[in-house]
């Protein structure tokens, strides 16, 4: 029991000092983002990293993603013989929810793991104590642009995710099934509103982007370095901030929910 | 960039004054008084794991001593503010074990980096003190190349031409001739002689190669589990008749040092297992 008892008090208090640690951390990237951001192609270069390399993989879901939902959609639609109203369910469902969650979930796993990795194996390696001691702050010169890259990336490329969805759900709605394109775009264009919806749905996938960049650069940071330490990194990477996109997407939907 | 340097002249560059260091609970260095005089090359020998890394930790600020003071051109490291030590360091080079070359960086960009975070020359100018810089380890016709390109040596050696882009005053060495094979080492233990001598800088290596670096070196120290055990001129620490020093010097495989690691008896280890199978 007693030994029970010290594993879990030792899980919690390194749990809770590895929560602190994360947020001194957070602070540390602010304080030195100024740096960083005036040397702004250091920035560029890993918007292209982890941003435009990732163009893809969103760009491809996000089709797949809005056939589906127009296959679906209709299915559904169509029992209340309401199927000229696929535009405005494709449309809300993308902007509003799947748009920033699934893009945040595949930006985590393709470019979060990478930022860990390619952080972890530079402390493995020693490349960040040579930083160091060439009087080069590693905060400022590898972290932070890596951070602002992925929060500036995470509106975008949900936003592209969103209208590829949108573009798959009309190729199956009206291309393959036969609704009318007119009432497709009509009714969306009515339904969708801007302040609500669109701007909503850029304020979450902004919010993931900080969760995400977040994490990946401190897992990386406080990686151990060996192989191992880097593998286990950047798992944890990928499940914390799957986690915590859920979980701030609940948190985000509350506060944004009207009730109407 | 100002070269001034703020401590009368003969003294030393580097001095470390009763430095004790533990992880934790547990001790690494304790009680350590080390000098290093300007233009003289000093080895830190002892087998891996003493200490002798987190002595160099020590002298770059990396970590702080748990006691005692460490002195970089009269400067006490661990009392300075995170811009000055930054300024400190800028007078300092390094070179890492394997070299730790950026590797998102080609050889040449390695090289130049330190010159362009800290110095707003002219990207002519740079381009002119890269090359010297790699002239002077002899790899300037690998500058287009990325660091996975490059051999174990070759690495070590543009680390090397890194190391001294802005002309260190204090040049430190971890393990500079680990893994590398007998023509290279030679190399490198004559570049650090070399450069030593021909940037009028101070250097200290931490190796437990003997033989490689008894050759430039000017002094000696023996380090074992985290104290000072010897210290002397190469040709003295040749004759010492310390069990240790004799020990690591002529590498015989069992002496003060023992072979094994502490265990229980060997018999009643083997008997218990048996037991225990059976």
């Amino acid at each position: 029991m007693r030994e029970y008892l010290l594993t879990l008090g030792h899980a919690v208090s390194d749990a809770v000092w590895r929560l602190g640690f994360a947020s001194r951390f957070f602070v540390m990237i602010i304080v030195y983002s100024g740096s960083a951001l005036r040397r702004l192609h250091l920035t560029i270069r890993e918007i292209y990293f982890s941003g435009v390399l990732s163009l893809l993989i969103i760009m491809v879901s996000g089709l797949f993603v809005g056939m589906v939902l127009g296959l679906q959609g209709y299915d559904t639609l169509e029992r209340y013989g309401s199927s000229e109203a696929l535009g405005v369910l494709v449309a809300l469902s993308l902007v509003r929810e799947l748009g920033p969650v699934v893009a945040a979930l595949l930006f985590a796993s393709r470019a979060g793991s990478a930022i860990t990795a390619e952080i972890g194996l530079m402390k493995a390696t020693e490349q960040l104590s040579a930083m160091e001691m060439m009087a080069v702050n590693p905060v400022a010169r590898v972290v932070a642009p890596r951070f602002w890259a992925g929060v500036v990336s995470m509106p975008l490329l949900a936003a592209l995710f969103s209208a590829m969805g949108v573009f798959g759900g009309y190729l199956v709605g009206v291309k393959l099934i036969g609704v009318d394109s007119g009432s497709f775009w009509g009714q969306m264009q009515a339904s969708v509103d801007f302040r609500e919806d669109i701007v909503n749905g850029v304020i979450k996938s902004f919010v993931f982007g900080i969760v995400i960049s977040w994490i990946a650069v401190f897992e990386g940071y406080d990686a151990e370095p060996t192989a191992e330490g880097v593998s286990a990194a950047t798992t944890r990477t990928v499940v914390t901030s799957s986690l915590m996109i859920l979980a701030a997407d609940f948190v985000l939907t509350a506060f944004m929910f009207r009730g109407t | 960039m100002e070269r001034h340097v703020a401590s009368a002249p003969g003294e030393a560059l580097l001095k470390l004054s009763n430095v004790s260091f533990a992880y934790a609970a547990r001790p690494v260095l304790s009680d350590i008084n080390m000098e290093i005089p300007r233009g003289k090359v000093v080895a830190i020998m002892g087998s891996s794991g003493c200490g002798k890394t987190t002595t160099l930790r020590l002298i770059g600020g990396q970590l702080r001593p748990s006691a005692g003071t460490v002195r970089v051109a009269g400067q006490v490291v661990h009392e300075l503010a995170d811009d000055d030590l930054y300024r400190l360091r800028r007078r300092m080079g390094m070179l890492f074990q394997f070299g730790a070359l950026f590797t998102d960086m080609s050889v040449y960009d390695n090289v130049a980096f330190q010159m362009r975070e800290h110095t707003d020359l002219p990207e002519e100018l740079i381009n002119d003190l890269v090359l010297m810089k790699l002239q002077a380890v002899g790899l300037r016709g690998v500058h287009g190349l990325m660091p996975s390109e490059l051999s174990g040596g070759m690495a070590r050696r543009v680390a090397l031409a890194r190391a001294i882009a802005l002309d260190p005053l204090l040049m430190m060495y971890d393990e500079p001739f680990a893994g590398l094979d007998p023509i290279s080492m030679g190399v490198v233990g004559e570049l650090i002689r070399k450069l030593n001598d021909a940037l009028g800088a101070s250097s200290v290596i931490v190796t437990h190669d003997v033989q490689e670096s008894m050759k430039i070196v000017d002094y000696v120290y023996f380090v074992s589990a985290g104290r000072i055990v010897a210290e002397g001129t190469p040709e003295q620490i040749r004759a010492s008749t310390a069990p240790y020093v004799h020990q690591f010097v002529w590498g015989e495989i069992d002496g003060v040092v023992p072979f094994h690691y502490p265990a229980a008896a060997y018999a009643s280890d083997i008997l218990n297992q048996a037991a225990r199978h059976a």
